[in-house]
């Protein structure tokens, strides 16, 4: 039984995140662990609920066996419903033949009777690779509001960052009359988030139109947002004001991480009115030993900590032994920092283990790059891994 | 074989009525995240009982509340999980069908409905204080081999090192590990070493009907003398002797010792890093826990949700406490949401839930008597 819903969401969680190299060998970049007891997926997800939108598709291809079961039934995200809630939409094949999704045009319009089932009116897409809070209800008004067939999240982005995002310039009334994907020399700096309200026919339609067209890349950005605005259909910028990052670099997601630590944080997750939930495991509590020091730092559940951790991020389960030293650095959920070795500016993927008197990566400010060990590596006692090292297998 | 579970939630109130005001036993919070039911719990799911009654009498609105749908403990289900027991109150008069249960027999004889109808071959029964995490799986599996009739968990401890009280029973094992006797806990006869009842209990399904059957037409009270006791003859009353890590709270000292026994490393892996028998327990979304650049924290259980900006050692800290700048927080145990302003010190301090604790303020208790402040006070 499906009962109308005004707006479906769609998520798009099949992009591989082939940047993030390392930590994406094993998963795809929505489940990518994040400031402790998240996955980026849970940042979209919690907006969603916390926004009041409950009906969410959420759409994987590339490596979902750990993302499918993470979602679940959608149970910590309060998704698991009898009406609507959270779906995972992975390519099938149908009548007409089999396909992966080519794009994200393509993925939605190969998915368009999960919308339809639902009678909506309004299609909200976002991607699985930010982390921000943001109310998409109020988004939604604002989309009924301008009687729009097409509305773009956008962010104010420094000038010299401008290139790297879509660029939107817009009328003093919002509305769209340029949009260039990474443009050289940016005229504005309205970067697109990538998170579009359509009003649901006019998605339709052309993303019909695009399917038949064999020489589009059926991306929303290149094919999809181009041909609306040549069509001078009614499309309006929303402007989007507090923090947003994408954290498709290893840089960008390590700074992430920190904006969690000091006093006053740039992103605070303690924020009682717009949680963000995830799915966790019933761990002991953490455990801070006798000798251990543990300053500006963020733990979760299952630590066990008697070393010295500064400066970092740990997930669920990392136990740091005796000695051992953990600086500027995010250490993802069970790894194990063995007596006495030396962690400093790096990512440590799940299940990584740091043999003893081991070293990894170097001081931040003598340090180029951040160092990376991927899932389940273990470093040999003693062994050096140099200041900006990518491990994937040793 | 099926296995079905029975917890009695509010058998030992009495024994911390600091904190069992408008709580039963079963959801007086332990251990940093966890309320003393999630153990009882835990040992049945993690032992595949997934049909479990919960009987309650009164106090029972936090418990309902933490139980929830019982997923949590994978025991919201369509066939079996959880179900809570409340006294049953009908329209007419004379409503609670007599009075109020009391004693354990008469709360298992309140539970016959569950019994008759859980379907399964042998029945656990738990009291809700015990701290252990046991595979009760082998203890129904010796209760089948020996043919015993009721077959009782005990603990060797060491009395020198534990608080007794009345409410505890005392066994005396024989060699072929029948009981022999099951009395209270006399100070007087302190042996060193005792084996005490913890209170769990197997039985057959058909055995525990009879029970109640008969406990009604003869008015029977007292489960212990009136139905354990008299098959102490017939050499079927036997012990299952439990080796890991046990404790019971019995006062608000013993739950003060017992919770600072976590710290030590035996006790913590004992009860909580059994490979494939974790603790299981309502999960909240709090945010992980924050450490300032002020922070020092020593020899301490934190939980999720809580900020540290000042000094903590040797204590216990549930979800969502805030600890403030220049505050120093020994050998106590902060239950969750308790807020600590700027520049106090705590020594041996219980808090309750909701505790605010303003700036600059000295509060000390002793290990012995460790100072209780009740849920929701503004210090």
């Amino acid at each position: 039984m499906y009962k109308k819903k005004e707006c479906v969401v769609m998520l798009l969680a099949g992009g591989q995140g082939s940047r993030l190299y390392a930590l994406t060998t094993k998963t795809a970049k929505p489940s990518v662990s994040f400031g402790g007891k998240y996955r980026i997926i849970d940042f979209p997800l919690s907006n969603c609920t916390n926004s009041g939108l409950d009906t969410v598709g959420v759409l994987t291809q590339y490596q979902p066996l750990y993302l499918n079961d993470y979602i679940g039934t959608g149970l910590p995200w309060d998704l698991d419903r009898t009406f609507g809630g959270v779906k995972i939409l992975p390519p099938y094949q149908g009548q007409n033949g089999s396909d992966w999704y080519k794009g994200t045009a393509n993925a939605i319009w190969q998915n368009m009777e999960f919308i339809n089932r639902y009678d909506a009116e309004y299609v909200l897409i976002l991607s699985g690779d930010h982390i921000y809070k943001m109310d998409y209800a109020k988004m939604l008004d604002f989309h009924k509001k301008k009687g729009a067939d097409c509305t773009i999240a956008v962010i104010d982005v420094p000038k010299e960052e401008a290139s790297r995002f879509g660029i939107m310039s817009a009328n003093e009334d919002g509305s769209i009359f340029k949009f260039t994907e990474k443009p050289k020399n940016p005229d504005s700096t309205l970067a697109s988030m990538g998170i579009y309200i359509f009003n649901k026919n006019k998605l339709q339609s052309y993303l019909e139109a695009d399917s038949k067209d064999p020489a589009s890349a059926n991306d929303f950005g290149k094919n999809i947002i181009p041909a609306m605005l040549a069509a001078k259909e009614r499309m309006f910028a929303y402007p989007f004001e507090g923090y947003w990052k994408d954290v498709g670099t290893i840089s960008s997601l390590w700074e992430a991480n920190m904006d969690l630590l000091g006093e006053k944080p740039t992103l605070s997750l303690s924020d009682e009115s717009w949680r963000i939930y995830s799915r966790q495991e019933a761990s002991a509590p953490q455990y801070i030993g006798a000798n251990a020091t543990v300053v500006n730092s963020t733990l979760t559940a299952g630590c066990e900590i008697y070393g010295s951790v500064k400066n970092s991020v740990l997930g669920a389960g990392v136990k740091v032994e005796a000695g051992a030293v953990v600086e500027d650095s995010v250490l993802m959920e069970n790894v194990v920092i063995k007596a006495g070795a030396v962690v400093k500016y790096a990512i440590l993927d799940s299940g990584v283990c740091i043999g003893a008197g081991a070293t990894v990566g170097e001081d931040r400010a003598t340090a180029n790059e951040v160092a990376v060990v991927g899932a389940d590596v273990a470093v040999p006692a003693g062994k050096v891994i140099e200041a900006g090292a990518m491990i994937s297998k040793l | 074989m099926t296995t079905a579970g029975l917890i009695f939630s509010n058998i030992h109130d009495q024994s911390i009525p600091e904190m069992t005001r408008q709580r039963t036993m079963a959801s007086i919070p332990f251990g940093c995240r966890y309320r003393l039911v999630d153990f009882a719990l835990s040992n049945m799911v993690n032992s595949n009982i997934t049909n479990v009654g919960i009987i309650t009498h009164y106090n029972y609105r936090s418990l309902l509340d933490h139980i929830g749908t019982g997923k949590d403990w994978d025991l919201a289900r369509r066939s079996g999980g959880i179900k809570l027991l409340p006294p049953y109150v009908t329209a007419y008069e004379n409503n609670i069908a007599g009075r109020l249960y009391e004693s354990r027999l008469e709360a298992i004889v309140s539970a016959g409905n569950f019994v008759n109808r859980c379907n399964a071959d042998y029945i656990v029964l738990s009291d809700c204080d015990v701290i252990l995490n046991i595979d009760l799986n082998e203890v129904v599996k010796e209760h089948i081999r020996t043919g015993a009739y009721v077959t009782i968990v005990t603990k060797r401890l060491n009395t020198a090192n534990h608080h007794f009280d009345g409410n505890v029973g005392v066994v005396s094992i024989e060699e072929d590990g029948s009981i022999a006797d099951i009395a209270s806990y006399k100070p007087q006869d302190d042996t060193g070493e005792v084996d005490i009842s913890t209170n769990i209990v197997v039985m057959s399904r058909t055995d525990l009907q009879a029970v109640i059957a008969e406990s009604v037409a003869r008015g029977y009270k007292d489960f212990w003398k009136d139905i354990v006791a008299k098959q102490i003859p017939n050499k079927r009353v036997r012990a299952y002797r439990f080796d890991g890590w046990y404790a019971y709270i019995s006062s608000l000292e013993s739950y003060f010792a017992v919770s600072m026994q976590l710290l030590g490393d035996d006790a913590r892996h004992n009860l909580f890093a059994q490979p494939n028998r974790q603790i299981y327990t309502k999960l909240r979304n709090s945010a992980p826990v924050k450490y300032t650049d002020n922070a020092v924290v020593k020899n301490s259980l934190v939980a999720d949700g809580c900020v540290i900006e000042g000094t903590v050692e040797n204590s216990i800290l549930f979800r969502d406490v805030h600890v403030g700048r220049g505050t120093v927080v020994r050998n106590s145990i902060l239950l969750q949401d308790s807020y600590v302003g700027a520049n106090v010190n705590l020594n041996c301090v219980v808090t309750d839930k909701n505790v605010i604790i303003k700036d600059d303020r000295n509060l000390s208790g002793h290990e012995t008597m460790p100072f209780f402040i009740e849920k929701g006070t503004m210090v």
